[in-house]
């Protein structure tokens, strides 16, 4: 209990010293803003070409890609501290936190907290509202649970891939491009339906990046369209908690890391 | 001349020794050159509108624009960009040569050498992949030729814009935000997410007059044959002529700039 107060705290001091820079936050805001708008616009261009893809509207894409980039932009705020770790293996900071009587991973979200995400957590909502919108669904109290709880779901699932991508700097101080890839490639991917794609990508994210539990299956349930793609009803309503299993997996796999450290040194 | 031969020449030589990180970029291109031609596999396959260009055509220009990546003006010259900050910078106005124009060279260095290394794996790849997202090589040798001169002015246009990043950091110090705006705009409109044929016919006006068709489109449909060889001279003008512009509007910022220069001490 007293360690979420000292979370806080660490978020509260960070959020107060970003903002300290006031002119400098919206511009960063505004920029990251018109960034994720700009890539949107390539979304638009190919629906406007093609009318559909596999049967799904713009509308309909417009909901998984909110979903997605709302999910990506919290991560990227609260996990800040995972994503620039190798630096704090390289520079010896790592060593200080392990001295320190809390854990490691409650030290490291509450290293850097970066609000400036918001323009992206902004630009997919602007698409979220606007696509539910224009999609006419029949909105319950479950649907709503269901569309938070496959942001939420969404959001461990990126976070838990940072703190493996954190993890993997125990046994390689160089900054790990590639791993990159996973978390920025699957935000790529997993903005439109997995149905568009071959078979054996949509076992990968499925089974390896179950990127397609908190966004494809959820995002089918709202729309109604599970039973033409032949998933039962039950999958969708439960699949997002795949999102918590793996982030707490990825902990668990950091904790063997964490026991494995050797100190650079320096 | 000289001088400025042998700084590419220095720039180069250092440059092609940072195989690791191509080897990274190349990886890392890989993977979204394949999601993008996975989504565009599922746009081309699931309507059968008329498009102006074919899926083939499509997918060897998405390739073609992963592989140059490196060669677009996607970031600026960090060293240069840490000596404006550190206020260092003003060692290189004692240089006895226009500043502009050693930048230029650097820049020419910078986009020619990691692209060198990067694009020859990455091109190999996408030939060797299976047939639904392998690229094609140009149906003659005068695509290529083609290919080669507009690639030419692609690069030329592309360091100028490089330059044009160096020289906001001048006026913004982190030039984080417009950096990355500017990087968004690039790969759009340059027709790297998008090919720029598939654009909406208005807008697509709109982007053959703008230099950032000379950084992908022209080359890539050059290597496809979308545009014939005798069409070459009027298209290398049209890239001449852009660089032309920017190199002198980027000429002109930098001199004024200079005169002004406040540098923080310490």
């Amino acid at each position: 209990m007293e360690s979420i107060r000292l979370y806080f705290k660490y978020i509260k001091l960070n959020i107060e010293s970003q903002l300290q820079y006031k002119a400098s936050f919206i511009m960063m805001s505004v920029g990251h803003f018109l960034i994720t708008f700009i890539e949107f616009l390539g979304i638009w261009v190919l629906f406007e070409r093609f009318g559909n893809i596999r049967g799904f509207t713009f509308e309909e894409a417009a909901l998984f890609y909110g979903i997605v980039h709302i999910a990506f932009a919290i991560t990227e705020g609260w996990t800040r501290g995972f994503d620039i770790f190798p630096r704090l293996v390289r520079s010896g900071d790592f060593d200080r936190i392990l001295l320190r009587p809390r854990t490691t991973v409650l030290q490291i979200l509450g290293h850097d907290f970066q609000i400036m995400r918001i323009g992206r957590l902004f630009q997919g909502l602007v698409v979220l509202i606007w696509a539910v919108f224009k999609l006419n669904i029949r909105w319950t109290l479950g649907k709503t649970l269901l569309l938070i709880g496959s942001i939420l779901g969404g959001n461990f699932l990126f976070s838990g891939l940072i703190v493996l991508q954190a993890t993997l700097s125990f046994w390689s101080v160089q900054s790990l491009e590639i791993v990159n890839s996973f978390t920025y490639g699957g935000v790529q991917a997993a903005q439109y339906p997995i149905s568009i794609y071959k078979p054996w990508f949509r076992k990968i994210l499925i089974y390896i990046i179950p990127l397609a539990t908190v966004n494809y299956f959820p995002a089918l349930n709202i729309l109604e369209k599970s039973q033409l793609f032949n998933y039962p009803i039950w999958l969708g309503w439960i699949s997002p908690l795949i999102g918590l299993v793996f982030f707490i997996f990825s902990l668990l796999v950091w904790q063997l890391g964490v026991r494995y450290y050797t100190s650079t040194g320096s | 001349m000289k001088a400025f031969l042998s700084i590419i020449k220095i720039r180069f030589n250092l440059l092609l020794q940072y195989r690791i990180a191509a080897f990274a970029g190349a990886v890392t291109q890989f993977f979204f050159g394949t999601i993008m031609v996975m989504v565009l596999y599922g746009f081309y396959s699931s309507s059968g509108v008329e498009t102006p260009i074919n899926y083939k055509s499509a997918i060897t220009y998405i390739w073609i624009g992963q592989a140059m990546l490196g060669m677009l003006p996607w970031n600026g010259d960090s060293e240069i960009q840490n000596l404006i900050r550190t206020g260092n910078v003003t060692y290189e106005l004692i240089r006895p040569m226009n500043l502009y124009n050693y930048w230029f060279a650097r820049a020419f260095a910078l986009r020619t050498a990691p692209t060198l290394l990067r694009s020859i794996p990455l091109f190999i790849i996408a030939l060797l992949l299976p047939k639904d997202y392998s690229m094609e090589l140009p149906l003659n040798t005068l695509a290529f030729i083609g290919w080669i001169v507009a690639t030419f002015g692609a690069l030329l246009i592309s360091c100028t814009i490089t330059n044009i990043i160096n020289i906001t950091t001048l006026y913004s110090i982190s030039g984080d935000g417009i950096q990355r705006l500017l990087s968004s705009i690039v790969t759009l409109f340059s027709g790297m997410i998008v090919p720029l044929p598939l654009f909406p016919d208005k807008l697509k006006q709109l982007l053959n007059y703008l230099p950032f068709s000379g950084l992908v489109d022209i080359p890539a449909r050059f290597f496809t044959g979308e545009i014939l060889i005798n069409q070459l001279p009027k298209y290398f003008l049209f890239q001449c002529s852009w660089a032309l512009v920017i190199y002198i509007i980027g000429q002109w910022i930098l001199n004024r700039k200079i005169k002004d220069l406040i540098v923080q001490g310490g």
